[in-house]
């Protein structure tokens, strides 16, 4: 038995399965709106925008900015207790939406709003890569 | 027809508060309603209207099944969850209620045992699950200090400026017999206490607690003939920015914005006239944004406005002469409703902002998602 204290997953159901999927094949995707054309995440049955429910899952450049972030000093789940410090971090993606994330090759001093970044997959279990960022030079 | 002064705060209600352990909810909330009751010289069972805010730590107690242990039946009722702005969004329904003729009496309450109930340590408070987990991102703190993050880049604010609304609330609290802490602090011990979320710090963050508190709204007519010099509801409003953060257009704008707006429209005043606030402080950063938000500086200004005693008993604007969240106790919006009513009857000695005419009063739920703003008046 592995002593290893695994990290929460989230659950994959119905509703975030198309989401899931792609991250398996390492691809950031998003819902769109057929009407407006706005993304919206995270996933919902309708478009906030126009309240139109015509939405599809639509793959997204995975590149973004550093919008705002927190620092943890202390775990509030075992599994995280040999990372503290660590950040969590708020991407704005180019295509407008905000995700809640973990910057990768950044420690929590050297995080800056604005700071550019991209998509990258961690393979965390068979089903589930956990999309995270890291920085990019722009 | 506009609601300005069609109806009064007639009784406060508190209870034993902090660390209280061996209580039920319901108990407080019974506690809460009696001493409401005995406060405004009125039989409980004058009681014909009941509003509460579910207990975080017992959502199955509601207005109906306080009532009937009260031996009350009711015209009206209900379980109102506005989250932290409930205290505020209550007192706006209950005002409805009783100017509708619906009730004559409504009592409006509140209880947590969130410090000492076995779900305790803030469990409620510390929600987290979904995707968000898997990232380590855990507690409502953390989304604030997110916010805060945003106020610091945007504005200048620094965590420093944060330390003088926490110091001015310890002030406060050393004078007020009901508080939790009583010891004062110094910007120094802010600027030393750890990161709970950077950039929050220990004294940027209430705690939990446990306790009730009622409060009894009724018409003006009725509230002349009780015991308290009645404190009318001048005027009221919300602002609901959406419950999730990071799906607002910006952080740094509060529902304050809009509640402010409609309650000083419905008063008929502005920021000027108010001579002591209660603004909900759960983090200290808050204060100043609301502050801003309401009018009563700048946008972007708040930090600053906060700086050299400013907020504090004596100052342009003293703010949560009670301790507030920070230092008297975390009952969530019921902490400035109470003070807010208290500081118009002239009842609170040493803290009294004297000749104290109108106070606005704010509250906030979830992180910065709901807002209710009052105003009342002598």
């Amino acid at each position: 038995m592995s002593s290893k204290i695994q990290k929460p997953l989230p659950r994959v159901d119905e509703l975030h399965r198309p989401f899931w999927e792609a991250a398996r094949r390492h691809e950031l995707v998003l819902q769109r709106c057929r009407k407006c054309a706005s993304y919206r995440y995270p996933a919902g049955p309708t478009c906030p925008e126009c309240v139109s429910d015509e939405l599809e899952w639509t793959r997204v450049s995975g590149r973004g900015t550093v919008f705002t972030w927190t620092v943890f000093h202390r775990a509030y789940h075992p599994a995280f207790a040999d990372e503290v410090p660590y950040a969590v971090v708020a991407v704005e993606l180019v295509e407008g939406p905000r995700m809640l994330t973990n910057l990768l090759d950044c420690l929590p001093a050297d995080i800056k709003i604005g700071m550019p970044v991209e998509v990258v997959f961690e393979d965390v279990t068979e089903e589930i890569r956990l999309p995270k960022f890291r920085p990019v030079s722009r | 027809m506009s609601l300005k002064d069609k109806s009064a705060i007639v009784g406060l209600g508190y209870t034993d508060q902090g660390k209280v352990p061996g209580r039920s909810a319901l108990s407080f909330y019974l506690e809460a309603s009696r001493n409401a009751a005995d406060d405004a010289g009125l039989s409980i069972k004058g009681i014909d209207g009941i509003i509460i805010e579910p207990c975080p730590t017992d959502p199955r107690i509601s207005a109906f099944g306080l009532a009937q242990e009260m031996g009350l039946e009711l015209k009206f009722g209900a379980d109102e969850q506005v989250q932290g702005a409930s205290a505020g969004a209550i007192m706006q329904h209950a005002a409805m209620a009783v100017d509708a003729g619906l009730c004559d009496y409504c009592l409006c309450a509140f209880a947590d045992t969130s410090y000492s109930s076995p779900s305790a340590g803030g469990v409620v408070y510390q929600a987290g699950g979904g995707i968000n987990a898997a990232y380590g991102m855990f507690g409502v703190a953390a989304s604030y200090a997110m916010i805060a993050r945003r106020y610091m880049h945007e504005y200048g604010a620094t965590s420093r400026q944060f330390g003088a609304v926490s110091v001015a609330f310890r002030h406060h609290a050393s004078l007020n017999p009901r508080a939790q802490f009583r010891t004062p602090i110094t910007i120094e011990d802010h600027q030393e206490s750890r990161w709970v979320v950077e950039p929050l710090r220990l004294l940027d963050c209430c705690p939990v607690h446990d306790g009730g508190r009622a409060y009894i709204v009724t018409t003006p007519e009725r509230a002349r003939h009780l015991r308290q010099p009645p404190v009318y509801i001048m005027g009221f409003g919300q602002g609901h920015p959406f419950s999730d953060p990071l799906r607002r257009k910006t952080l740094t704008v509060t529902g304050a914005v809009q509640s402010g707006k409609t309650a000083f429209g419905m008063a008929g005043i502005t920021p000027a006239d108010v001579d002591v606030c209660a603004i909900y402080d759960a983090f200290s950063f808050i204060v100043p944004l609301q502050l801003e938000d309401l009018g009563f500086c700048k946008k972007g200004e708040g930090a600053d406005f906060v700086q050299n005693g400013r907020i504090m008993l004596g100052g342009v604007l003293p703010v949560n002469t009670s301790g507030g969240l920070l230092s008297e106790v975390y009952l969530q919006g019921w902490v400035g409703t109470h003070e807010a009513v208290a500081q118009l009857r002239g009842d609170c000695g040493p803290r009294q902002v004297p000749g104290a005419r109108i106070a606005l009063l704010t509250s906030s739920g979830g992180a910065l998602s709901e807002h209710a703003t009052v105003i009342l008046r002598r």
